[in-house]
């Protein structure tokens, strides 16, 4: 009898299916794995070091990078610790605006993550059915920040500025024809929050779409059923968050329970699952990108009918406007000590949690009093996720692995910040 | 909220009441502050205990204390400002001298949430050694502390006593140094290129300028 003995795989970091750049050591007994050690830390950049050389505002810019697929609500998170450590709040309609692009996020996330999780399991066609609806979700992004991912629009005060008017339109060049131009731009003739509105008109019949596609395919549930079992109990001992937490079951939702924003005023459902395996978190996932589209669709409507400023009033905070600025010798002086120095946050701690379309987003800012964080740490969702790794992957398939990547929803520069 | 708050608090002085250091309820929030040999004491009752019940454990991070509370507006003669003076020397065994600082450096910030009772808590613990900073690890109460505390430990070099696997996790493999200590410079320490005579790549000092284009100044109050 040959001896039988465990070897190690190595699994990335340049796997398609390691969703950037995970690095597995795979400690497997034939195809079976015995112990995961994931090495994180390889798109670490220091942004809590970077951020405490800055002053506060240019900080918010990097912030999109952390997750760098749900940028507006990375940015949400630590927006809303600073103004709890100022102790201003945004206008109403700055914070209608928040929570409907935290919700396009969201949309915008999931899409990604139902392509790739799809694509890793087998299913191409998902991919490019999901980046149709990014597109048009990304030019929202761009209507409103001028950046179509890095957007930086959310400021302690506010957001940067109203949604406006004329929805960008596309124009005629060597790659389009003008039938081309024509189909592009059908929706695109009215104001931002039109196209918007038409949007969730239409979403939840790609939704449909999707879920054709998935939720009764057999290959789908054969490799997502009951993979990845996670129990409450488990779930909350490591730090699971969000749809992770929500897939087993526990109904935790920080939008219901400790709502920010405006997402006490709105109606929407929290999915939760039953099984707490892939399927079921696929499935929450699914549910929440539906319930986002309410949301955005009673936004909307909300928006249309109320006018108002967007941006907090005490100019020692906020920069005030570009013609105050040029008349006035106070509007100066502000703006002068903004593009300086900054503001300085009282001294003292704070944290503030999101639900983030991955998980719980957390700020934390330790202040001296200084116009520089003295520290920031960031709580990732997706740090947690990925520490449970190995008690997630102990004993399943080699294949099983990329299953179980793609329903943590990695995205690594929130992992490695 | 602070209401609830303050229903905690007086619950928690009631049932700890001397293993506490210090409770303050600042932004609406609760911080505990414990010493070091009462870490693990009060960690595990805030677990379990009914009306704590803090079943998760969402945040844990290290603080180096060494800067608080100093500014930067001396910058010297130069009118851009070059706040941060580098120090060229390094210590490749990590031991070197450590700047002097009174009173306790580090602190280990633990943020836990109650999923049961739809809570928050902030609890802090000050290392006692400002040389070889150590805490007891909690990572047998909270399984999810497991690699907050490798990060702490890698970025800040706070040792987790009982921690079942201490391991660097976010800096690069053979890296030297804890790079959020306050003492450790923004622009790091060793730069990396490929040589094209050594056919390989080699590690140098840093040889870029040091700068700090806003300098740091503590105005804002209590």
């Amino acid at each position: 009898m040959p001896e039988i003995r465990n070897f190690t795989l190595n699994f990335g970091p340049a796997h398609p299916a390691a969703h950037g750049v995970l690095r597995l050591i795979l400690e497997m007994d034939g195809e079976v794995i015995q112990r995961a050690d994931p090495h994180v830390g390889l798109l670490h950049r220091g942004t809590e070091k970077l951020a405490e050389s800055k002053p506060y505002n240019q900080s918010i810019g990097y912030m999109d990078r952390l997750d760098y697929v749900s940028m507006m609500c990375n940015e949400h998170g630590y927006v809303l610790a600073l103004e709890k450590m100022l102790g201003i709040e945004a206008p109403l309609r700055a914070q209608y605006i928040r929570t409907m692009f935290d919700e396009i996020t969201r949309i915008l996330n999931h899409l990604l993550w139902i392509g790739a999780h799809a694509l890793d399991v087998g299913a191409m066609t998902m991919f490019l059915y999901a980046f149709r609806e990014r597109e048009d979700l990304m030019d929202v992004y761009e209507a409103v920040s001028g950046a179509r991912l890095h957007a930086t629009y959310y400021r302690p005060g506010g957001v940067y500025r109203d949604i406006p008017d004329k929805m960008p339109l596309h124009e005629k060049s060597k790659w389009y024809s003008d039938a081309d131009i024509k189909r592009l731009n059908k929706n695109r003739g009215g104001s931002v929050l039109d196209f918007i509105e038409d949007f969730t008109q239409r979403f939840p019949k790609y939704v449909d779409e999707y879920e054709t596609l998935l939720t009764d395919n057999r290959i789908w549930k054969q490799r997502l059923v009951d993979i990845g079992i996670v129990s409450p109990e488990r779930a909350l001992q490591l730090g699971l968050t969000g749809a992770m937490l929500r897939g087993s079951g526990v109904e935790w939702d920080i939008r219901k329970k400790q709502p920010y924003a405006m997402y006490d005023q709105l109606e929407f459902d929290i999915p939760v699952g039953t099984n707490g395996d892939s399927y079921d978190r696929y499935l929450v996932r699914i549910e929440e990108m539906r319930q986002s589209n309410r949301i955005i669709k009673q936004c909307v409507d909300w928006l249309r009918e109320n006018p108002g400023p967007v941006m907090h009033e005490d100019h020692k905070i906020t920069p005030p406007r570009r013609e105050e600025m040029k008349g006035g010798m106070e509007s100066l002086i502000h703006h002068f000590k903004l593009a300086t120095e900054g503001y300085c946050l009282p001294e003292g701690e704070a944290y503030v949690a999101i639900e983030h379309p991955k998980g719980e987003f957390g700020c934390y800012i330790v202040s001296d009093g200084a116009n520089k964080p003295y520290r920031l740490k960031v709580r990732a969702p997706g740090f947690a996720h990925m520490s449970a790794m190995d008690e997630l992957t102990k004993g399943h398939m080699l294949a099983d692995v990329v299953t179980i990547i793609g329903t943590m929803d990695i995205v690594f520069g929130e992992v490695d910040r | 909220m602070s209401e609830v708050l303050q229903k905690l608090q007086s619950h928690l002085d009631a049932s700890l009441g001397a293993k506490l250091d210090k409770q303050t309820i600042a932004f609406n929030q609760l911080t505990l502050e414990v010493l070091s040999e009462n870490y693990l004491e009060v960690a595990q009752f805030l677990r379990d205990d009914e009306i704590c019940g803090f079943d998760q454990l969402s945040d844990l991070c290290g603080v180096d204390y060494l800067t608080y509370g100093q500014g930067e507006w001396d910058t010297g003669g130069s009118s851009f400002t070059r706040g941060v003076k580098r120090d060229f020397s390094f210590d490749a065994d990590d031991s070197g001298d450590a700047p002097e600082f009174e009173g306790k450096r580090f602190a280990v910030v633990t943020h836990l949430l109650s999923v049961k009772n739809n809570q928050r808590i902030r609890l802090k613990v000050y290392c006692d050694d400002n040389q070889a900073p150590k805490v007891a690890s909690i990572t047998e109460i909270w399984n999810s502390a497991n690699w907050y505390e490798r990060e702490a430990f890698d970025l800040f070099g706070i040792l987790f006593d009982g921690h079942p696997d201490l391991r660097r996790i976010l800096t690069d493999y053979g890296f030297i140094g804890h790079p959020f200590r306050k003492d450790f410079p923004l622009i790091g320490q060793l730069e990396m290129r490929y040589d094209e005579e050594q056919k390989r790549v080699v590690y140098e000092p840093v040889s870029i300028e040091p700068r700090v284009l806003v300098p740091r100044i503590v105005r804002g109050g209590k």
